[in-house]
């Protein structure tokens, strides 16, 4: 047997001694995700005893390094892991955007202080994170950002607006982009690391279409901002003024998750599914439907592929620098379409908003959801300027 | 196993990639023969060429005197096939005819199988009957005849059916039309007695047959595999050719793609590059998008080919649906973004149009293939 095979065995037998049924089951509601941080608290025993179970082996962060709460997972044995907690269905034990975003910008360019307190902290699920980066004037065009931290020797005091803070009114701390020179545009920005509860912030949910919020507007006036939380823990990632330099980094990791949120093998096909539901209501596939839904069948099962291809490549360093952004808008644009497939297959009861049966309005809100996918972490349309100028060379992109 | 390919099929895709620019050439080979109005389409010095580089015997094993590779390395010559509109008996005689071959008696492989190594043979394969691919439905008939089999109907689109040297064909030997049971493979050579070839020129200068047989007399030992069990050796045989296909149907994807964001970048219009116009760069990035994809799904479905997985069918399905698809945008796109001079017989850009086409049909298009993917999928 090989190492990884041994690896996969030990797994599956810890995996089975440690995954509660009810981890099993497939995530129905905003509750049944773990998000951590100070205030949060779990919906019950099993989802506890889970979070608490993966803590222990490293398993919120599997491919971080020991010393800074992972497991130290090499890439064939992170994929492992995954490939076996798919096997049973298992939920991720905590979800965070410390752990998609904050901590691979910390693992890239963050101090051995920084790296020692903060990934810890969201490795435990100790510290709940927000990202500040769009702002009313700032979309698309982010480097455009107002948001000025003033100099004040040993401290910022910011000030300005950010929007499409995700769940920031639920969110202990913030990595921002604050504007810290007026007169360089690139070099002009910090990534600054600061606590929600500081005099100044304040949050404000936005109503979306869905009728959900999960973004928030966030002011900032007057916060002051240390530059340091002691030994060898600036309150900066990377230098001051090149906070640009990771937001960019960090960019490409956002669109790799939503990229990969898109695909997935499980539910990459949906024609059988929609059959069964349109069978239950009583009803059955129209022909074009069916048609329709055979075509993005086929899109979807290629894209999934693609997703596979895309993640061998990238560990042996053979995927485009720039192909995340390919990934990013087949992917939502692929997402898009499922769902307006899946509210065409549904029929009238998918337009329920509130009942019962459509789990408060489920098909109906996350179809109206996703139109967000394709503008979220860069629009559809920068990621084909992006493929034009990077990938394709194209002139003058 | 990774979606990309190792070392070893890195450096056959170099190779491949180097003759074929040089040797299969758009100049070379397809107007050469076009032009001369070739009976046969391709040139039999080039598939003799492929023959000394192993290639035509690829997917024959080494006791055959074949490489012994898969679909993946097939699929790397079939992709530079693809890029460089190179006619050649490949698909039909190395990817299709092959694989049928694979399943025969030894005797039947001694007979037929040297001269797919030594590029002296070319094989076709005969499964259409009608205008679309609907093999589910076959009505050509082999009655039994004293110690072998009369063979009776037609044929079509049996792609180099008149330059073959022998033609598998399949045929209903018990049931009805559409029963899945009762299907045998037949090598029937191309001196037999009662077999007419009506041949004609295809929209990519490729040749094809309308194929009547006419109570044609065989032997028992021209069946390959058992009589009356084809139907299982017949699916291999067409998922090797679809798979192919789809490789070959990448490569004429990028060769177009490529072509054209080339001529992106030379093209002056109102005094600029018409590639820096934004809405002609993000139909090409979109294209460049879809290309990829159709590329991954691809290599997918050789990989699970050559493992024998039961997932194979439906990917291949996928793949071929997919490709389809991604090489129609491709050369609609080169067409237009070309302009007037993309209309023209002395521009490349329309031959990849063409011969686009010509591969979409072989073995089942996209509607096909994506139906075949909601039947697979349970819907």
């Amino acid at each position: 047997m090989s190492d990884l095979d041994a690896f996969r065995q030990e797994t599956r037998e810890w995996l089975e001694a440690n995954c509660p049924p009810e981890m099993r089951e497939a995530v129905r509601d905003e509750e049944d995700i773990y998000w951590g941080g100070r205030n949060a608290s779990f919906k019950n025993d099993a989802q506890k005893a889970w979070f608490e179970a993966c803590v222990a082996k490293g398993y919120t962060v599997p491919a971080w390094p020991k010393e800074y709460g992972g497991a130290g997972l090499t890439p064939p044995e992170a994929k492992v892991l995954r490939e076996e907690m798919s096997r049973i269905n298992a939920r991720p034990p905590l979800s965070s955007f410390g752990i998609w975003m904050l901590g691979p910008a910390l693992l890239h360019f963050g101090t051995e202080g920084q790296k020692q307190r903060f990934l810890n902290e969201i490795a435990r699920g100790e510290i709940r994170w927000c990202q500040g980066y769009s702002e009313p004037g700032s979309g698309s065009d982010l480097v455009s950002l107002q948001t000025f931290g003033e100099d004040k020797g040993d401290h910022w005091v910011v000030n300005g607006q950010k929007i499409w803070t995700s769940y920031a009114d639920h969110a202990d701390w913030i990595f921002c982009l604050v504007r810290t020179d007026k007169e360089n545009k690139y070099q002009g920005i910090t990534f600054m690391l600061y606590d929600m509860a500081n005099e100044g912030v304040t949050t404000k949910p936005i109503l979306l279409i869905s009728g959900n919020s999960p973004f928030c507007e966030t002011f900032f006036d007057d916060v002051k901002v240390p530059k340091s939380y002691g030994d060898d823990c600036p309150a900066y990632v990377g230098q001051v003024n090149r906070g640009w330099d990771v937001a960019k980094y960090l960019l490409g990791h956002e669109r790799e998750m939503i990229s990969g949120a898109g695909g997935g093998d499980r539910t990459a096909a949906i024609g059988a599914a929609m059959l069964r539901q349109a069978a239950k209501d009583g009803g059955s596939l129209d022909p074009m439907l069916r048609a329709e839904l055979a075509m993005f069948d086929v899109d979807a099962l290629a894209y999934t592929a693609m997703g596979e291809k895309f993640l061998d490549e990238i560990k042996v360093g053979k995927a485009h620098p720039a192909q995340p952004n390919m990934m990013k808008y087949a992917g939502t644009e692929l997402n898009k379409r499922r769902h307006e497939l899946m509210m065409s297959a549904g029929g009238s009861r998918a337009l329920e908003w509130e009942s019962e049966e459509t789990g408060g309005g489920k098909p109906s809100r996350n179809w109206l959801r996703t139109k967000a996918n394709s503008i979220e972490g860069g629009t559809s349309e920068v990621m084909l300027n992006v493929i034009s100028k990077r990938i394709l060379d194209l002139p003058g992109a | 196993m990774p979606l990309y390919h190792d070392d070893d099929q890195a450096m056959l895709a170099d190779t491949a990639s180097q003759f074929m620019a040089e040797e299969g050439s758009i100049q070379k080979q397809l107007r050469h023969w076009r032009d001369r109005d070739c009976k046969d389409g391709f040139g039999h010095g080039l598939w003799e060429q492929m023959a000394e580089l192993g290639f035509t015997g690829i997917l024959l094993d080494e006791a055959d005197g074949g490489l012994g590779m898969g679909h993946v390395e097939a699929g790397i010559v079939l992709e530079e096939i693809g890029r460089n509109l190179t006619p050649s008996p490949f698909l039909t005689t190395s990817v299709l005819a092959a694989t049928a071959l694979k399943h025969g008696s030894d005797d039947l492989r001694q007979r037929y199988l040297p001269g797919v190594v030594s590029g002296k043979a070319v094989y076709a394969v005969a499964v259409d009957e009608g205008a679309k691919h609907k093999p589910g439905r076959i009505k050509t008939r082999a009655e039994k005849s004293g110690n072998g089999f009369k063979l009776s109907g037609q044929k079509d689109f049996v792609i180099h059916g008149s330059s073959a040297d022998m033609l598998v064909v399949a045929a209903r030997t018990s049931g009805g039309d559409d029963d899945a049971d009762g299907i045998t493979l037949f090598a029937v050579p191309k001196d037999a007695a009662g077999m007419s070839h009506d041949a004609v020129r295809l929209v990519d200068s490729s040749m094809a047959t309308h194929t009547k047989f006419d109570g044609v007399e065989l032997d028992g030992d021209a069946v390959i595999g058992e009589v009356d069990g084809g139907r299982e050796i017949l699916n291999r045989v067409l998922n090797a050719g679809r798979i192919g296909a789809a490789a070959e149907g990448v490569g004429v994807a990028r060769g177009a793609m490529d072509m054209t964001i080339d001529y992106l970048k030379q093209r002056k219009q109102f005094g600029t590059l018409i590639g820096e116009f934004q809405a002609l760069q993000h139909r090409a990035a979109h294209l460049y998008s879809e290309v990829e994809i159709a590329r991954a799904v691809v290599i997918k479905a050789q990989q699970l080919l050559d493992a024998d997985s039961e997932k194979a069918e439906l990917m291949v399905s996928v793949a071929k649906a997919k490709v389809g698809k991604t090489a129609g945008l491709a050369v609609r796109e080169g067409v237009q973004m070309h302009g007037g001079i993309g209309m023209t017989d002395e521009y490349d850009i329309g031959l990849y149009m063409k011969r686009d086409r010509a591969l979409q049909e072989f073995l089942g298009d996209a509607y096909y293939h994506a139906n075949r993917v909601a039947e697979l999928s349970g819907y």
